[in-house]
C-alpha cells in the first residue's frame, strides 16, 4: 500500500475514533449527534428488520429512472449537437452555464404540474444528471482523434461501422465519466427532492425521523445513503481503472 | 482537439441566440396554453408579476435574507478553500492524502447532511451559512490545490536565483501563476454556495426566498413560484456570465 493510502486510511479512523469518543465523553450533546458506533448498530437493525425495504426500493427506482433517461437523452442530445456546429455554437455557453443554475427551484413548480409522487423527482434527479451527460458526450466525440477517422475512410467504413467500431470505442472513456457523473448527479437530485418536499422514500424518511428528534433512526439512514453512493462511486472508479488499464493508461 | 467550428460573424451569432432564445419563450408559452394559469404562468404574466412584486418592496425582507446568509457563506467558502487548498497544493503528502476524500465528499449527496447542520446549529443564520459554505469549499478547494501544484517549478528557481524576497515571491509568482485556476474554483463555489443557501432555506428556515418557495407550494401560488424560479435562474445565469468573461481572460492571459 502506498504511504498516502495508509496515512488516509489512518486519518480517517482517526476522526471517527475522535467522534466516537467526544460522544461517549458527552463532549457532543447526544440529541446533536449519536456516536458512531451506535449509528451502525441502528443501521444494522433496521436492515436485520426489513424497515427500510419499502422507502429503498422507491429511492433507487426513482434514480434508475432519472439516470437511465439522463444517459439516453443526454447521449442523443450530445451526437446530435455535435453534427450541427450551428446548434453547437449556440448551445455551449448555455451548457457551460447550466450547472450555476440551482435546479432544486424548479421543484416546487414540478409538484404543482405533477403532483406530489414520484415525477417530480425522477425530473429533478434527470435534469440534474442530463446536462453531465451531454457536456462529456460532446467532449468525447471531440476528442476522437482525426487519424482514426481518415483510416476508417481508408477502409472504406460506412457511417455505421465507422460510429460503432471507431467513434464509440474511441469516446469511451469520456462516456465513461459521462455517466459517473450522472449517478452521482440523479442521486443528489432524487435524495434531495425527498428530503425537501415527498411522500416516501429515503430522503423523506430522514426528514420525518429529524422532526420526531429520532436521532437513533436518522443518522442510521444518513449512514446508509452515504454509504451506498460512496459504494456505487467507488465501483465504478475501480471500473473505470480497469478499462484504462486495458486501454494501456497508466 | 476541438472540431474547427466555422468562424461566424457576431451578428449570425446573436440570431442564433435569438433564434434559440424565441423557441424557449415558444415552448413556455405553448405549455402555459395547454394546462392553463393554474400550471404555468405564461412568460409575459410571470415578467409583470416579477415587475409588479419587485415593486411593492414585498419581496426585499427575503431577498435581504437570503443575499446576506450567502454572502457570508460565500466568504467563508473562499477563504477556507483558497487557505486549504494552498497549503494542499504546496505540501505534496497531505494533498494526496486528502484529494480523494475530498472529491468523494464532492459527489455525495450533501442535502442528507443538512439535518446534522441544524442540529449543531439550529434553525436559523447559523445553518443556513454552514451549509451554503459546506457546499462551496469542497471546489475551491480542489482548483486551488491544482493550481498551486502546477505551478512551474522552474518560476520559483528563477525567482530564488534572482534572491526574491518571501513577500515578494507570493506577490509576483504565485498569485499570478495560481489566480486562473482559483477564479475558476471561485466561480464553480458561487454557483454551489448558492444552491447550499437555497436548499437550507426550502427545508428548514422562516425567511428567505427558499422559504418563500415553500410557502408558496403549501399555498399553490404558481405565479410566485414562477417569478422567484426565473429571477433566481436569472440571477445564477448572469452572475455565470460576468464571472465566466473574467474567468476567459485570467485564463487566456496565462
Amino acid at each position: 500500500m502506498k504511504l498516502a493510502t495508509k496515512l488516509r486510511v489512518a486519518v480517517l479512523m482517526g476522526a471517527v475514533g475522535l467522534v466516537e469518543t467526544l460522544c461517549q465523553t458527552g463532549a457532543i450533546a447526544r440529541f446533536t449527534m449519536i456516536p458512531p458506533s451506535e449509528m451502525a448498530s441502528s443501521l444494522w437493525r433496521l436492515l436485520y428488520a426489513g424497515k427500510l425495504q419499502t422507502d429503498m426500493t422507491r429511492t433507487l427506482l426513482a434514480v434508475c429512472a432519472a439516470l437511465t433517461a439522463a444517459i439516453v437523452v443526454g447521449f442523443v442530445a450530445g451526437a446530435v449537437v455535435h453534427a450541427i456546429p450551428r446548434v453547437r455554437r449556440t448551445i455551449d455557453p448555455l451548457l457551460s452555464a447550466y450547472y450555476s443554475v440551482p435546479v432544486f427551484v424548479f421543484y416546487p413548480m414540478f409538484i404543482v404540474l405533477f403532483g406530489l409522487n414520484d415525477i417530480p423527482k425522477i425530473i429533478i434527479g434527470f435534469l440534474y444528471a442530463v446536462a453531465a451527460m451531454t457536456i462529456n458526450t460532446l467532449n468525447g466525440l471531440d476528442r476522437v482523434a482525426p487519424v482514426l477517422l481518415k483510416t476508417a475512410r481508408v477502409f472504406r467504413m460506412g457511417r455505421a461501422a465507422t460510429g460503432f467500431r471507431v467513434v464509440l470505442p474511441a469516446a469511451a472513456p469520456y462516456l465513461f465519466t459521462g455517466v459517473k457523473l450522472a449517478v452521482a448527479y440523479s442521486f443528489i437530485g432524487v435524495v434531495g427532492s425527498e428530503f425537501i418536499l415527498s411522500s416516501g422514500g429515503l430522503g423523506y424518511q430522514i426528514g420525518f425521523a429529524y422532526h420526531n428528534f429520532d436521532n437513533r433512526t436518522m443518522y442510521a439512514l444518513i449512514l446508509f445513503i452515504l454509504g451506498l453512493v460512496m459504494i456505487v462511486n467507488m465501483s465504478l472508479h475501480a471500473w473505470e481503472k480497469m478499462l484504462m488499464a486495458r486501454r494501456g493508461y497508466q | 482537439m476541438k472540431t474547427a467550428l466555422p468562424q461566424a460573424g457576431l451578428g449570425a451569432r446573436a440570431f442564433d441566440f435569438a433564434v434559440f432564445a424565441g423557441l424557449v419563450l415558444a415552448v413556455w408559452q405553448l405549455a402555459h396554453v395547454v394546462g392553463g394559469e393554474v400550471a404555468m404562468t405564461s412568460p409575459l404574466g410571470t415578467l409583470v408579476f416579477t415587475a409588479r412584486s419587485i415593486a411593492s418592496g414585498e419581496l426585499w425582507p427575503h431577498f435581504e435574507a437570503t443575499l446576506g446568509a450567502f454572502a457570508i457563506a460565500y466568504v467563508l467558502a473562499a477563504s477556507m478553500g483558497v487557505l486549504a487548498g494552498a497549503v494542499l497544493g504546496y505540501h505534496r503528502l497531505s494533498g494526496e492524502v486528502a484529494e480523494p476524500v475530498l472529491v468523494a465528499v464532492y459527489s455525495i449527496p450533501k442535502v442528507t447532511l443538512y439535518p446534522i447542520i441544524l442540529l449543531f446549529f439550529g434553525i436559523g443564520i447559523g445553518a443556513e451559512v454552514a451549509f451554503g459554505a459546506l457546499h462551496g469549499v469542497i471546489p475551491i478547494t480542489l482548483f486551488t490545490m491544482n493550481g498551486v501544484r502546477n505551478i512551474k517549478p522552474v518560476y520559483i528557481k528563477a525567482a530564488r536565483t534572482m534572491r526574491i524576497r518571501p513577500y515578494d515571491l507570493l506577490r509576483t509568482v504565485l498569485l499570478p501563476a495560481t489566480l486562473p485556476e482559483v477564479f475558476t474554483g471561485l466561480r464553480v463555489g458561487f454557483s454551489l454556495t448558492l444552491i447550499g443557501t437555497l436548499l437550507s432555506e426550502m427545508f428548514g428556515s422562516r425567511r428567505g426566498i427558499g422559504f418563500m418557495l415553500m410557502q408558496a407550494i403549501g399555498l399553490h401560488h404558481m405565479d410566485i413560484i414562477m417569478s422567484l424560479t426565473f429571477l433566481l435562474v436569472m440571477f445564477a445565469l448572469m452572475a455565470n456570465a460576468a464571472m465566466l468573461v473574467i474567468d476567459h481572460r485570467l485564463h487566456r492571459r496565462a
